[in-house]
């Protein structure tokens, strides 16, 4: 009697839990894999097929296109992450008291307005008649208006802006972390300052380098407004693929089974990124 | 007697206060349109008439049909696809209800264009679209640094290398077919004609790109970049056109030596629409020429209303003369409907241009 009650009140603590994965997480994926696995034959009839994923495979477009968002995704995480190391490193390990605080509040102030307006924001800086532009044809660098907008430098500028939160957080907490003892007792040993870095701090700083690798990765994987926004004409995105035939094309099918094979592509990558990096998830993620 | 008299006034009255109470709960009129088709003033005005909320939601066609597709056609009371866009989608998803032609005020309405609707939108004997405002795409152009353009592929020429937009969506792929001495139109019904003519556009688009400078996505996107100077020339369409027009007189709309592509949005119910007497309502109040009119001057294009010009302001009536010399208006080029599977081919198309260096 109290052990059955005993689990339906483990029970009702977890329902909340357990009705999110299933409804909100679960349940949609395999819808989509199920759309995914149908094609149209005739108005209003569906059949199982296997096409739209034949589909992929055969037209070089799509494929390149899964290539290209990889590989800039990838660029934009590793850019992050030298970016974003210096500037955790200085706000963990140089700095105390209260200018450490401003300083992690500054890093954090952008992320008050939404990334739409973010974007936005980019999109004056560097257009055509844009404030950089005025400012290199004011300075003599330039003779005529200089175009900075809609190429992939712009995307990527926009990504590495949008995700750089994502990749301080877990890094400064970890840095903080370390004690500094630790750091004093590579020098006093002789180690020079590349030493003690990659002996000591790097080491030390892996777990969290790797979560925010990992989140922002996803972000930058999964963002759709900013390569829609900042992109120029040729540049192509898959999530943006995803969304053409869902809205544009009425293809439900195909972006099902564009859906899928990013939720693969995004898991096999961050999988292998932890094989290189010799981190286990669980280490990562507590 | 008089108790009698009383006890009836009051039974009225309290019958009256419950159906108004009632009403007044229950009356939302859910309406999924364009920007500028359901101005403030109109909505407040058919909110004093009739007691009838309106909840406003803009939209596009694509993404009216996928909203609509999503739900089965639940969620809006009444949409505003354009004519061609309603016949294929129906017979694909089954998102509409049949209009009952009886309950609309047809004198309203021009009655060739009510026609057309009504024919273009027919499955069957079951109809399921009437007109409310049309327009065209054309050109959008800029007199003084682009003076030489009237047709689609002068927007191609070297001159303008880096300074004009289109959109990649199906228009272009039209407005270049016609421009090539094409009839997409009459290929409608014929695949392999269709695809061949596809080609032959999706060639010209792809040699034309290192003249554009971003493919434009919204009429907001497509204003800013010309005002800004930006972009020069663009394909646009005619509202857009004469806004600017009216902030700078040298940018004008052009209709094409080709033709202009012609539109009509109209009224479809959505098939489980919930109010349905609100919707014939708001469709019979806003066709009164006066409040047509107040549309027009919202959304910058006409309406099939009858007689509602005459309530339009003078300037834009001359910039539509301007545009539309009668043998341009002639050579509008309708929309027919488009029949499915259509969309998949032009995707294909709009991709590989997206993807060409």
């Amino acid at each position: 009697m109290r052990r059955s009650g005993f689990n339906l009140g483990l029970w009702l603590l977890l329902s909340p839990l357990l009705l999110w994965l299933l409804l909100l997480i679960l349940l949609p994926h395999v819808d989509l894999l199920l759309i995914s696995l149908r094609e149209r034959v005739a108005p209003r009839e569906y059949a199982f097929s296997l096409g739209n994923y034949r589909e992929f495979f055969q037209e070089p477009l799509y494929w390149r296109t899964f290539a290209r968002t990889a590989l800039l995704s990838i660029l934009a995480t590793a850019l992050t992450l030298l970016i974003a190391f210096p500037v955790s490193y200085y706000v963990a390990k140089m700095l105390r008291g209260r200018i450490k605080n401003a300083l992690f509040l500054l890093c954090l102030i952008p992320f008050w307005v939404s990334e739409l307006v973010r974007t936005y924001g980019w999109m004056i800086l560097l257009r055509e008649s844009g404030l950089v532009s005025n400012l290199l044809q004011w300075s003599g660098l330039s003779e005529t208006p200089v175009e900075l907008l809609y190429n992939d430098g712009a995307i990527t500028v926009g990504l590495v802006y949008s995700a750089m939160l994502f990749m301080v957080v877990p890094l400064i907490t970890t840095l903080d972390s370390l004690d500094d003892s630790l750091i004093e007792a590579g020098y006093d040993l002789g180690g020079s300052h590349w030493h003690v870095m990659w002996e000591i701090v790097i080491p030390h700083a892996m777990p969290g380098m790797v979560s925010g690798c990992i989140l922002v990765f996803m972000l930058t994987l999964g963002n759709y407004l900013t390569p829609t926004l900042l992109g120029g004409k040729d540049s192509l995105w898959f999530t943006e693929q995803i969304y053409t035939q869902f809205i544009t094309r009425f293809n439900w099918e195909q972006g099902s089974a564009f859906g899928i094979l990013l939720l693969m592509l995004s898991s096999l990558i961050v999988w292998l990124g932890l094989r290189l990096s010799r981190q286990s998830f669980a280490q990562v993620m507590s | 007697m008089k108790k009698i008299v009383k006890r009836i006034t009051l039974y009225w009255f309290l019958g009256m206060t419950l159906s108004l109470g009632l009403s007044a709960q229950a009356e939302t009129l859910r309406l999924l349109t364009w920007g500028g088709y359901a101005p403030k003033e109109v909505v407040d005005l058919f909110e004093k008439e009739t007691g009838i909320e309106v909840k406003v939601t803009k939209s596009n066609n694509e993404d009216m049909i996928s909203k609509l597709r999503a739900t089965g056609g639940a969620g809006f009371d009444l949409a505003q696809p354009s004519q061609d866009r309603i016949a294929g989608a129906q017979i694909e998803f089954d998102i509409y209800k049949p209009i009952d032609l009886s309950r609309i005020t047809s004198d309203l309405f021009i009655p060739s264009m009510l026609d057309a609707t009504v024919r273009n939108t027919s499955i069957d004997d079951r109809v399921y679209g009437v007109p409310h405002v049309w327009g065209t795409s054309g050109l959008i152009v800029d007199q003084k640094a682009a003076g030489s353009v009237h047709d689609y592929q002068d927007l191609c020429d070297e001159a303008l290398t880096g300074k004009v937009s289109y959109r990649l969506k199906r228009p272009t792929l039209i407005g270049f077919a016609f421009a090539a001495g094409e009839d997409p139109f009459a290929a409608y019904g014929d695949s392999g004609k269709y695809q061949q003519v596809l080609a032959k556009v999706e060639k010209l688009l792809i040699a034309c790109k290192p003249n554009v400078k971003k493919y434009w996505s919204g009429s907001d996107d497509l204003l800013n970049l010309i005002r800004s100077g930006e972009v020069v020339a663009a394909m646009g369409w005619d509202a857009g056109g004469w806004k600017l027009n009216e902030e700078n007189a040298d940018i004008r709309f052009v209709a094409p030596k080709s033709g202009a592509l012609g539109w009509i949005d109209t009224f479809a119910l959505p098939k489980k629409t919930k109010a349905e007497d609100a919707a014939y309502k708001w469709i019979n109040f806003v066709m009164r020429p006066e409040i047509a009119a107040m549309i027009t001057a919202s959304a910058g294009n006409f309406t099939a209303s009858k007689g509602s010009s005459e309530y339009v302001e003078d300037g834009l009536k001359k910039r539509f003369q301007e545009s539309f010399p009668s043998e341009a208006i002639d050579n509008i080029k309708w929309y027919p409907p488009v029949p499915a599977g259509l969309e998949e081919m032009e995707g294909k198309v709009l991709d590989r241009v997206k993807a060409a260096k």
